[in-house]
């Protein structure tokens, strides 16, 4: 009698965009999953992406196609992303917004029925696709949809308030489970799977108050970087213009704000002078008119230009003393635009209005630069359609063998600078792609025996075992908020917009000398359920490593691209550092050591990264595989 | 100025109110609140107290994860602002308790998984052939969409189920959110395959016929989603099901 075939099980960590694609995925090929997540995957935080996701479609007759799309993301990125797989990206975009509107994505749709787009940063084409402001929301919610029917079907288990700790590794280095945390009862537990999908997206939490979630600590890659995961380009941190100042949160004001004809303005002052891009100094405005600057600096692309300029710009704007009220902040004005363009913006102006109690429809917003999304992250590889290797090496898969890593947690898709609406693409994108790639890698790995299997579970289980209770024995005067705040300010002021070496290199001291505090750590709450202060503590380590790991990345980088500018160093320096930062962890310094690998270019040549002017290109490609290896 | 947090904290079977007293700046929220207890764990008697519990996530009311009684109202602390919520009761004292509808973890962490059961219940999905390329899917108008949208909006958040009067240990009603699910898919042009599927469902014993009409649930929805509207849909969907099926007529 033929027994059917145990279906292969692959733990997929994180349950956002990225980790429910790649989910869904995996059971379509065939696999059970676990989806192991901090929170109930409904609230991931690619809720919170507002704007919209990026496809050229091409049906707003702009003649736009991936192609351009792939080229406005490469030059966006200051050409340090390796092109492969940002093309594939591209070219599957239009079929990866068809299937999400096939899933019931209530997409904005034009008068005849079709799907809508608006125009984002650093394109001059509209060929983002939207679901009022609240896009992000949507997108995870047709994929959480599909993948409780899944569950339904019990091809999916879902072990929500569980956190991941650690990879277990075999004698060889292979994958073959993850030592688990219940965030309720604190117990530990193993899993078993040969492959592993890391899904836990960005690190803003190392900067304390960021537009992330709360749960957006960096933990997870920290931790496999500890457990030797490469961690590639971590120095690059997007600062987004606009986000409304809180207390305990920097809350994000769309992009699409922008894109649907809001203004960036202070009140000019003509005595005050500004460097122009073209180098010129043009006076600060004229007094006692507001001054649009993104506009006067950047004609072409205007309030639209990459969030990297645009940040620096506000900065820059309110350093020469022309916030608004003399405080860090600039006008984000809406209050001209028709009722029908705002309704698109409802859900973000709700949010405005609530924290503010001021009506963006009315009077403009105040807004100022905050930490926004990580374009570094596990480092994964990328054999491109037509690489000779193609059939032995496994796409989304970091440089433990079984271990996989898609979404912002990855480094893979945009590198110096983001794009907007590029990062729920990129989410889908690589999580279906890893759910291709897995399968491909389990039939290449054969079951551990049973002795073996016993002792590499029991090991990894005693190493966290063995962590959570010194933690709990642990001693000392410190408190891990208080570090977290002090890590935080250092972060903030010397490892955002504007760099210098000194500071950098104070910023890594200062990050040792936190590491080495944590030893001094005593919890406020010794208790043995939800207790959230060991939850955190025990989270703060690995994202002090990872700090260590951007800091040390910006102070080797000694040049100016994208996200990454730094005194000094005015200019991008392709011949040193057109390649990708490495950090591996050395165990015996119990620092980052930073490698280069450089940059995969076959696609497009380097240029210079100019928006002043108004001028559509059309790119050419070189080396296109003849036959793309697209997910859908 | 000062203001008093009153805390029901604790595990099932231990719930007791604790007080903390702390200093207002600017802006605060009960977010901010409570991460400034984090920092200083010290209750208004002067003892060193564990810092309180609580779920949170995206702070700007979009994830659902911060749901509480805020002054006995069910809402989310990160809207949540200490002015306002001073200004509206005339009170510096502010209270927090977890959610009554659902089991408690501890402090103010409850176990919401009921939220995403019902899901399952009503099939709030599309079922979808497979995940390739099939080009895009049915035309929809604005004018629908608009509606699918805002009934799209709904964070599982439970403040209409913790609202409910109807929701208690005596009924199974499953509340207004899964209802609500439940029509978002039946106005898809594919989901309403599956409508009659959903309209037994809400014929059973944890559907529509546990409404009691109290209105409590649009009251406190943060997303303001017309869920009363939905359970009206629900109940002509219902009735007229109740019919077909009475005469044996297809769909």
């Amino acid at each position: 009698m033929n027994r059917p075939k145990k279906r292969p099980h692959v733990i997929v960590v994180g349950g956002g965009l990225a980790g429910l694609s790649a989910a869904f995925r995996l059971v379509e090929k065939g696999m059970e999953v676990t989806i192991v997540s901090v929170t109930n995957c409904k609230r991931s935080h690619s809720v919170c992406a507002q704007g919209g996701i990026n496809a050229a479609v091409n049906i707003m007759g702009e003649d736009d196609s991936p192609l351009i799309h792939a080229y406005d993301t490469i030059k966006g990125g200051d050409f340090l992303a390796n092109q492969p797989p940002v093309v594939e990206m591209c070219y599957a975009a239009p079929s990866i917004i068809y299937l999400l509107d096939r899933m019931g994505c209530p997409f904005n749709r034009t008068t005849e029925g079709n799907l809508d787009f608006r125009r984002f940063g650093g394109t001059l084409y509209n060929r983002t696709a939207f679901c009022g402001a609240s896009t992000g929301q949507q997108l995870l919610y047709a994929l959480d949809e599909q993948v409780r029917r899944f569950e339904a079907e019990g091809h999916v288990k879902k072990m929500e308030h569980h956190e991941f700790l650690r990879l277990i590794l075999d004698e060889e280095g292979k994958t073959r489970g993850i030592v688990y945390l219940d965030l309720f009862n604190l117990s530990l537990g193993t899993l078993k799977a040969d492959a592993v999908v890391i899904a836990t997206g960005g690190p803003g939490l190392i900067f304390k108050k960021s537009t992330n979630s709360t749960f957006c600590t960096g933990a997870a890659n920290g931790r496999l970087y500890l457990q030797g995961m490469w961690y590639a380009n971590g120095e690059f941190i997007q600062i987004h213009p606009t986000a409304i100042p809180g207390k305990d949160k920097l809350r994000l004001m769309s992009e699409s704000a922008r894109g649907e004809g809001g203004r960036i303005w202070v009140p000019g002052d003509s005595s005050k002078r500004i460097k122009a891009p073209s180098g010129e100094e043009i006076p600060c405005g004229v007094t006692g008119e507001p001054w649009y600057f993104l506009e006067e600096l950047y004609p072409a692309f205007g309030n639209l230009v990459p969030r990297d300029i645009a940040a620096r710009e506000v900065l820059k704007v309110c350093e020469l003393g022309l916030g608004v009220d003399g405080k860090m902040q600039v006008y984000l004005d809406l209050s001209h635009l028709p009722k029908e363009k705002l309704d698109k913006l409802k859900a973000i102006l709700e949010i405005y209005e609530k924290f503010t109690g001021e009506d963006p429809k009315k009077v403009p917003m105040r807004i100022f630069p905050a930490v926004h999304y990580s374009m570094g992250g596990g480092w994964v590889d990328w054999p491109a359609a037509d690489d000779p290797d193609r059939a032995t090496r496994f796409r989304q898969m970091t440089n433990l063998p079984g271990c996989f890593n898609i979404g912002e947690s990855d480094y893979q898709y945009h590198g110096a600078n983001r794009l907007g609406a590029n990062s729920l693409l990129s989410c889908i994108f690589s999580g279906l792609v890893a759910g291709n790639d897995v399968p491909k890698y389990l039939e290449t790995v054969h079951p551990l025996k049973e002795a073996e299997e016993k002792k590499v579970f029991s090991h990894h289980l005693e190493i966290e075992e063995k962590k959570k209770r010194d933690l709990f024995a642990q001693e000392g005067s410190e408190n891990v908020y208080a570090l977290h705040n002090e890590l935080s300010d250092w972060m903030v002021d010397n490892v955002t917009v504007k760099r210098s070496n000194e500071k950098l290199e104070k910023t890594y001291n200062k990050i040792l000398e936190l590491l080495d505090r944590m030893d001094r750590v005593s919890l406020a709450d010794k208790g043995q359920f939800a207790n959230q202060s060991f939850i955190f503590a025990n989270q703060f380590r690995p994202m002090l490593h990872l700090a260590l790991v951007m800091t040390r990345g910006a102070l080797l980088r000694n040049e100016f691209r994208g996200a990454h500018f730094k005194e000094g160093y005015p200019e991008r320096d392709d011949v040193n550092f057109l390649k990708t930062t490495i950090a591996s962890y050395d165990p015996a310094t119990g620092e980052p050591v930073i490698t280069y690998q450089a940059v995969d270019t076959r696609h497009f040549d380097p240029e210079l990264r100019d928006y002043s002017k108004a001028k559509k290109v059309k790119p050419t490609i070189k080396n296109l595989p003849p036959k793309m290896e697209l997910p859908l | 100025m000062k203001y008093t947090l009153k805390v029901f904290r604790g595990t099932p079977g231990k719930q007791y109110w604790e007080e903390f007293d702390l200093p207002y700046t600017d802006g605060d929220n009960i977010i901010s609140a409570l991460q400034e207890i984090a920092l200083n764990p010290v209750n208004n008697k002067g003892e060193k107290v564990a810092p309180v519990v609580y779920e949170s996530g995206c702070l700007e009311e979009v994830c659902g994860s911060c749901s509480m009684l805020i002054n006995g109202r069910p809402r989310q602390a990160c809207t949540a602002l200490i002015k306002k919520l001073i200004d509206e009761s005339g009170s510096t004292t502010i209270t927090l308790a977890p959610f009554t509808k659902y089991p408690l973890v501890r402090d103010l962490i409850i176990d919401r998984s009921s939220m995403f059961e019902n899901l399952k219940k009503v099939r709030a999905w599309v079922d979808l052939d497979q995940g390739i390329d099939r080009g895009p899917g049915p035309k929809i108008f604005p004018k629908l969409q608009q509606i699918r949208y805002a009934l799209s909006t709904c964070m599982s958040c439970g403040c209409c189920v913790e609202g409910c009067p109807q929701v208690n240990d005596r009924s199974k009603f499953m509340g207004p959110a899964a209802i609500s699910q439940a029509r978002l898919f039946n106005l898809h042009p594919v989901g309403k395959e599956d409508k009659e599927t959903r309209n037994h469902v809400l014929m059973g014993e944890e559907g529509i016929g546990g409404c009691g009409n109290a209105q409590n649930c649009v009251r406190v929805c943060p997303k303001e989603i017309p869920l009363t509207d939905s359970i009206a849909a629900a109940g002509r969907d219902t009735t007229i099901q109740a019919v077909k099926d009475l005469f044996g007529q297809e769909g």
